[in-house]
């Protein structure tokens, strides 16, 4: 397979999906370069699972190109592209009859490994997973995170060109979550490219170089976390905490401010742009219950989403 | 989608995974012709008269062989092949590698027709042990337990392509596999049965099963296995064809 210097190892244009008269993800256009972490961000609903099937060759594209390491998403390729694809899918899927061992090598078996070369990867990804002590172990005695890491580990017996993760930590308590995000981390700098959706905005940060934020099937914004922010949030927010006892007219003060406010039921938001945390916003706030901390990926997510509930 | 070697691989998988249940794999797909050999064969036999020119449970023999073969890898594809592929993720996980759907259902169905030939395997020594079998032909059964395997494993993964539940399965196993069981020439021969049930029987899959075991353990094979031999092999790949096109819009819709 020529390896072109410079080519993106993902390229989306105008991809769109239809069931019926359902359109799920409608015209979005996207790179992944060689070496990055892309992030896909969005509701519950967004479209980001489905353009990570199209991208892995799990689901047809009904309009659009899309070219995945170096080759068009077409039946013929699929192989070809699979072959070179590192897959961890939402829903667990390890083989419950096998130890953890048999399930690296039974699976290093789908992609023509011999099987000496994939006991000696397993041997290494095993410790890559830490676990070691589990070697032997049937795979209902192991923890979420456990098996969360053995389908990450799963993902990379072909050494594969491009790691492609869905919501690789949803429903693991914290010190697992972090246990994850600090191998996802040690493939980054190893220089692996990686495509993750994910809902959690502290994943989005701690992991990805480059977002793309998502909502009904399309892209609204893309660029690093500190753009995302500075662009569409500011530097810092106000969380003011009302009791409903407050005059109004110290409401409508704090509204009326330099500032971008938003009100969710009894939360008032103040998005801070440098410079505007002066005295008369604190004058304004005399008397008031509220926070005052940096801008995140949260408040962008929140701003461009909105606040109501997603099913 | 015509599958790959790498249905092998598939097929492998299932054997590794299976190591672990092979014994009461073993009891459940011997056991139950063995007892029905043994209560209908012998025990009712005595007060049968010999059919088709043998002892009635020579006569039945041949027929639990082939219905051996069937349900062992009816069982595969319809229980075993959707657990793999709902509760467990399994084909998900394959799909994710170089393998498509082709290959799996390839691997499933011919893991299942070789499962089918294991349990044949014990119950033809078994038969030939207790003197059923008049015919050294009997050796053949061997891979035509396979083929008969493989027709069953096809049909059972076309239900499982539509099945929403587990559920699903009891009208294919009450109005499919029963009915064959008791009216495809297992028990009795189909010749003294009137023309219109004949015909019926005709489209039966079990009917051509147990006419070529018969025939084989009988060592009265003629031209007439040919044919029902062509009628299973033309099934099984139709069945195949269409079992792959339904579990493939299933699992990447």
């Amino acid at each position: 397979m020529p390896r072109v210097a410079g080519a993106p190892i993902v390229e989306a244009r105008g991809l769109s999906k239809a069931y019926g008269d359902r359109r799920v993800v409608s015209d979005v256009t996207f790179r992944v370069e060689a070496g990055e972490c892309l992030g896909l961000l969005g509701p519950n609903g967004a479209g980001k699972t489905t353009t990570i099937r199209m991208v892995t060759c799990f689901t047809a594209p009904s309009a659009g190109t899309l070219v995945v390491l170096h080759m068009p998403v077409v039946p013929a390729n699929h192989a070809a592209i699979k072959a070179r694809l590192g897959i961890v899918q939402q829903e667990e899927s390890l083989d419950p009859d096998l130890t953890v061992e048999q399930n690296l090598v039974v699976y290093a078996s789908y992609f023509g490994i011999p099987r000496s070369t994939a006991i000696r990867r397993a041997d290494a990804l095993i410790d890559f997973a830490e676990l070691a002590d589990h070697r032997r172990a049937m795979i209902r005695t192991l923890s979420g995170g456990m098996k969360r890491r053995l389908m990450l580990a799963r993902a990379l017996l072909n050494d594969p060109a491009l790691l492609v993760l869905d919501e690789p930590t949803t429903g693991l308590d914290p010190q697992a979550r972090r246990l994850v995000w600090e191998r996802i981390r040690t493939l980054k700098r190893d220089g692996t490219t990686i495509l993750l959706t994910t809902h959690y905005m502290d994943e989005a940060a701690q992991l990805c170089d480059r977002l793309i934020i998502m909502d009904d099937g399309r892209i609204i914004v893309e660029g690093t976390p500190e753009e995302l922010i500075a662009a569409h949030v500011g530097t810092e927010v106000v969380e003011v905490y009302l009791s409903g006892g407050e005059r109004t007219d110290v409401i409508d003060r704090l509204a009326a401010g330099p500032w971008r406010t938003e009100r969710v039921g009894h939360v008032l938001y103040l998005y801070l742009r440098d410079g505007q945390a002066g005295a008369g916003m604190f004058g304004a706030l005399d008397g008031l219950d509220f926070t005052r901390r940096r801008a995140t990926l949260e408040d962008v997510f929140l701003t461009l989403t909105g606040h109501a509930l997603r099913d | 989608m015509l599958p790959t070697r790498r249905a092998f691989r598939v097929w492998r998988r299932n054997l590794e995974s299976w190591k672990r249940y092979a014994v009461s794999f073993f009891v459940a797909a011997v056991g139950e012709p063995i007892f029905y050999l043994l209560a209908i064969g012998y025990g009712l036999g005595r007060f049968v008269a010999p059919m088709e020119g043998v002892p009635y449970a020579a006569f039945l023999a041949p027929g639990m062989i082939a219905f051996t073969a069937m349900n062992t890898a009816t069982f595969e594809t319809t229980f075993g092949s959707f657990t793999r592929m709902t509760e467990q993720n399994t084909y998900a996980a394959i799909l994710a590698t170089p393998c498509s759907v082709a290959d799996i259902v390839a691997g499933d169905v011919l893991w299942a027709a070789s499962k089918g030939m294991i349990s044949v395997v014990f119950v033809l020594v078994l038969t030939a042990a207790c003197g059923l079998l008049a015919s050294p032909l009997a050796v053949v059964l061997v891979p035509v337990g396979f083929l008969v395997g493989l027709l069953f494993a096809c049909l059972g993964m076309v239900v499982t392509a539509r099945a929403p539940s587990y559920d699903f399965f009891n009208y294919y196993f009450t109005l499919g596999i029963s009915v064959m069981f008791l009216f495809s020439g297992v028990f009795f021969p189909l010749d003294s049965l009137p023309v219109w049930a004949r015909s019926f029987a005709w489209f039966l899959p079990l009917t051509h099963a147990v006419d070529v075991c018969r025939a084989l353990a009988t060592g009265t094979a003629g031209l007439a296995v040919v044919g029902d031999l062509a009628w299973i092999v033309v099934v099984t790949a139709v069945t195949f064809v269409v079992a792959e096109r339904w579990i493939r819009r299933r699992v990447l819709p």
